[in-house]
């Protein structure tokens, strides 16, 4: 009874939930291209493009990709060996136990006539996946806790994925276990098939599964006599062996009930072995309903997403496709940190300490951000310098398992998340270089915004730029710019500075304007000279800072050995730490 | 035999895949072998405006890497080969700051003790093998085209870290492009920014450098520039053709990577050079081959 509706709930939860949680790939707005199509374009187009995939040449890539990509993984083979193995041999596992095991009754007993769960192959199978499962687990608990892959986090939702996983198979074999230890699973065995009711002959046929099935009773005292054990072999042989194969070939059942030995009649006597059974199949079922909301659900979400990146080509697809492939891709992460081993910007993650620069974070927080689209300052900040500190490079999503294009999430969701009004000062630098090769694919008017706003926070505090009449203090160098600088050296030569404005006669930036001061601010050398009279606020204003190319001609030229441009970036470095601290 | 480890940045497996392709082929065929370390990322330049010393820990540990495997680094990119030379510079200038970084590298047990040259591809090619040896591979040359070769910032500047060539009257890539048979032009914007650096940043300034140059190049006689960044390379190339659409330029002047250059004279054919893949048309560049 409790079986039943325990089943049906949870089939009814996993059903809605699924059909919720595809829902949302059509209803999610992942970036600014969310934006753009309402849901009911978005499954029109999906289904469009789905039966246009299935009814044409793609459908050969498709079942390609599903034969080398979903069933074999190669993907994952390609990029780490153990993990390959590891997968398989979780998900493998776990497929045959599924089929053969819990949908016996619909699957194994249809395709063979003398299907007995008690029978071998089956008895031995049975123990042999799941102890493919439990080596899986295993290795991917070795991975993240003893090998730590670098750059592989563990969130709340991999803990459960294992815990569910671990739960289900321990408590499967420890029912097992108590099954064979168990006295009253004996008595009513041989109830139930064999029709003895000569006492001495039961006690024989007992004395026999004592020794040889693992089975603990209250009657039987060891060691037993040779001849009981023979006439109990004949017994056993003519009313059990046809359905019951060795409870050895259930080798890890069997060394459970083997462990449980001296304490398997308490078990008994408690019921263990309901109790066990309750916790295998409530633990399997709170697994199926509450898969569409785990990270389990990638079983349907990456498959998915592997054979949509074979047949999928993003610069001819209709965009409503790819908000709704977005919207899914997010589902089909798995966590597994691949793309974060591989992101050339990682380093930044070890210096910063901020999680959403590495690829793997990075969708991990978009997961969430996508259903609630609330940000506090902090958050926003974070996540804006973790979409922002990426070069662009392509390894992620070149390595990704499950074939979500991240170079395209990317750019995505970064347009959305830099058009808020906190301002990027990252963008300020070459990290934009992607964005300005992809200008066309934006609206023109939002592709300036979020450089102005960072000019505009980044030039807000010099008051002697705003300010032209304020009189300047003839204060001596400051110490304090020496002081700040990184590489102290590089800067300090700033006093050598005597104005010859060599710099400024060979910046192309200063030479590219009619009227350079009034576009940018100080010039080069009028910048070495404000450093010179101490007006550090005076020089991190200057606009020149953000327009300078970093040629080094200025550099090149000075006859005096001032290595200009390094000082520049020094300046920029600490208009940028102090944008960040007022902010 | 010459063996480096190929550090190829980011631009480039992702949008200059052709730079790899061609200066593989062109490295084959000169003997020099190179490794590739996977573990490599991002040189820092990107993070230098924000972060100077971030981007020295991304330097450090691309530099730490190369000294395991016990190999210099061979650069394409002219922006890597700047940072990563910079950067080993400083290493060895400044007290303290080796030890600095091999702290944070050392979480990865890694640790950088100063070993290792930081070489571009250009300079390898002139230096170490020199082009008495190249010519010798030259089968087929060009006759009667004119390249403009831009020799990109980083390379150059600052002279006294990078040590590429005399920073004023630069000869390298000049010779190099002799021995290809075409004839390097002389331009006077040669020496300077292609623009790149600002792309994204402050279009219209980019734009104004770059439409200067090509517009220099072309009055110079050049048919086609040619460069040895993809920094540079995607601003000739891609932002070229961004700057037509929009109409700031049409010079139609297009940009060869160097050993696509080289690797046509060597008669390595065009597509294994990936001629194809670059954005403006470089087919009429066979015309020119003997």
């Amino acid at each position: 009874m409790i079986f039943s509706i325990s089943l049906y709930l949870s089939l009814a939860v996993f059903l809605v939930g699924m059909i919720y949680k595809i829902s949302t790939w059509f209803t999610r707005k992942i970036g600014i291209l969310g934006y753009r199509f309402s849901p009911a374009q978005r499954f029109g187009a999906a289904v469009k493009g789905i039966l246009g995939a299935i009814f044409s040449a793609k459908l050969f890539v498709l079942v390609r990709s599903f034969v080398l990509n979903v069933v074999l993984q190669l993907q994952i083979a390609k990029e780490d060996r153990l993990r390959w193995i590891m997968h398989l041999l979780i998900y493998g596992g776990f497929m045959l136990l599924l089929l053969m095991h819990a949908l016996e009754k619909h699957i194994t007993a249809r395709l063979f006539n003398d299907y007995y769960s008690t029978v071998n192959p089956f008895l031995f199978l049975r123990d042999f996946f799941g102890l493919l499962v439990v080596i899986g687990i295993g290795i991917a608990i070795f991975r993240r806790a003893i090998l730590k892959v670098p750059r592989m986090m563990t969130n709340a939702m991999d803990r459960y994925a294992l815990v569910i996983l671990a739960l289900i198979m321990i408590s499967g074999v420890l029912l097992e276990g108590t099954k064979m230890s168990s006295y009253s699973e004996f008595q009513r065995m041989v109830q139930d098939y064999a029709g003895m009711d000569d006492p001495d002959e039961i006690k024989a046929l007992e004395s026999y599964w004592v020794h040889e099935y693992g089975t603990v009773s209250p009657n039987i005292k060891t060691p037993i006599e040779q001849e009981v054990l023979d006439q109990g072999f004949e017994l056993h042989q003519s009313n059990c062996a046809d359905c019951h194969s060795p409870n050895k070939s259930a080798f890890a059942g069997y060394a459970a009930a083997k462990a449980f030995g001296p304490v398997a009649l308490t078990i008994d006597r408690a019921a263990g072995t309901t109790i066990l059974w309750y916790i295998h199949f409530l633990s399997c079922f709170f697994g199926l309903a509450y898969l569409p909301f785990s990270k389990m659900f990638h079983v349907v979400a990456s498959s998915i997403s592997l054979m949509t990146s074979a047949v999928m080509d993003p610069a001819k697809s209709n965009p409503a496709n790819i908000a709704t492939r977005q919207a899914m891709e997010l589902d089909a992460c798995t966590h597994c940190g691949t793309c974060s081993l591989r992101c050339s910007v990682a380093v930044a993650f070890g210096a910063l300490g901020n999680r959403t620069i590495l690829p793997a974070e990075k969708l991990s927080f978009l997961k969430s951000y996508a259903s609630q689209k609330e940000l506090d300052t902090k958050e926003l900040q974070a996540i804006q310098e973790g979409i922002y500190l990426c070069t662009n490079c392509d390894r992620c999503t070149v390595v990704c398992p499950v074939g979500i294009n991240l170079r395209d999430l990317w750019f995505n969701v970064r347009e959305e998340l830099i058009s808020r009004k906190q301002p990027v000062l990252l963008s300020l630098s070459p990290f934009s270089f992607y964005r300005g090769l992809n200008q066309l694919k934006l609206d023109s008017a939002g592709y300036g915004q979020p450089l102005s706003r960072a000019r505009e926070a980044l030039a807000a505090k010099s008051v002697f730029l705003k300010t032209p009449e304020k009189v300047i203090p003839l204060t001596p160098i400051d110490k304090g710019f020496k002081g700040q600088a990184v590489r102290s050296m590089q800067a300090s030569t700033f006093t050598f500075c005597f104005s010859c404005e060599n710099c400024t006669t060979v910046c192309p930036v200063v030479g590219s304007f009619e009227n350079p001061q009034e576009e940018v601010g100080l010039l080069p050398h009028q910048i070495m000279r404000s450093l010179g009279l101490g007006l550090k606020d005076l020089a991190l204003g200057s606009k020149m800072l953000w327009d300078c190319l970093t040629c080094y001609q200025c550099q090149e030229h000075c006859p005096q050995g001032v290595k200009v441009t390094d000082i520049l970036y020094e300046l920029k470095n600490m208009t940028v730490k102090e944008a960040k601290t007022a902010s | 035999m010459m063996k480096y480890a190929l550090f190829l940045g980011c631009n480039i497996p992702a949008r200059v895949k052709q730079y790899d392709l061609s200066a593989r082929s062109v490295l084959k065929k000169l003997g020099v072998n190179v490794a590739d370390i996977r573990e490599f990322n991002c040189c820092g330049y990107p993070m230098k405006n924000s972060d100077f010393k971030t981007s020295l820990l991304f330097s450090a540990r691309n530099l730490a890497l190369a000294e395991k495997e016990n190999l210099s680094i061979l650069t394409l990119c002219q922006c890597c080969f700047g940072t990563l030379k910079k950067a080993a510079h400083l290493f060895k200038e400044e007290i303290g700051l080796k030890d600095e970084v091999n702290a944070f590298l050392s979480k990865e047990k890694l640790s950088y003790h100063g070993k290792v040259e930081v070489k571009h591809f250009l300079s390898m090619l002139h230096k170490e093998i020199g082009t008495t040896a190249i010519k010798e591979k030259v089968s087929n040359g060009f006759k009667k085209l004119k390249i403009a070769a831009h020799y990109g910032c980083h390379a150059l500047r600052p002279s006294d870290v990078m040590q590429f060539d005399d920073p004023v009257a630069p000869v390298v890539f000049d010779e190099l492009v002799d021995v290809t048979g075409a004839e390097s032009v002389d331009w006077s914007m040669k020496t300077e920014c292609c623009g790149a650096p600002l792309l994204g940043v402050n279009d219209d300034l980019s734009m104004t450098l770059t439409e200067k140059k090509l517009a220099n190049g072309k009055a110079s006689g050049a048919d086609f520039l040619c460069a040895a960044c993809p920094w540079c390379q995607l601003q000739f190339d891609t932002v070229q053709k961004l700057m037509e659409a929009k109409g700031r330029s049409n010079h139609n002047l297009p940009s060869i990577l160097y050993p696509q250059l080289l690797g046509l004279a060597m008669g390595i054919p065009g597509e294994e050079l990936g001629i194809q893949m670059n954005q403006k048309d470089l087919s009429s560049i066979k015309a020119f081959l003997t």
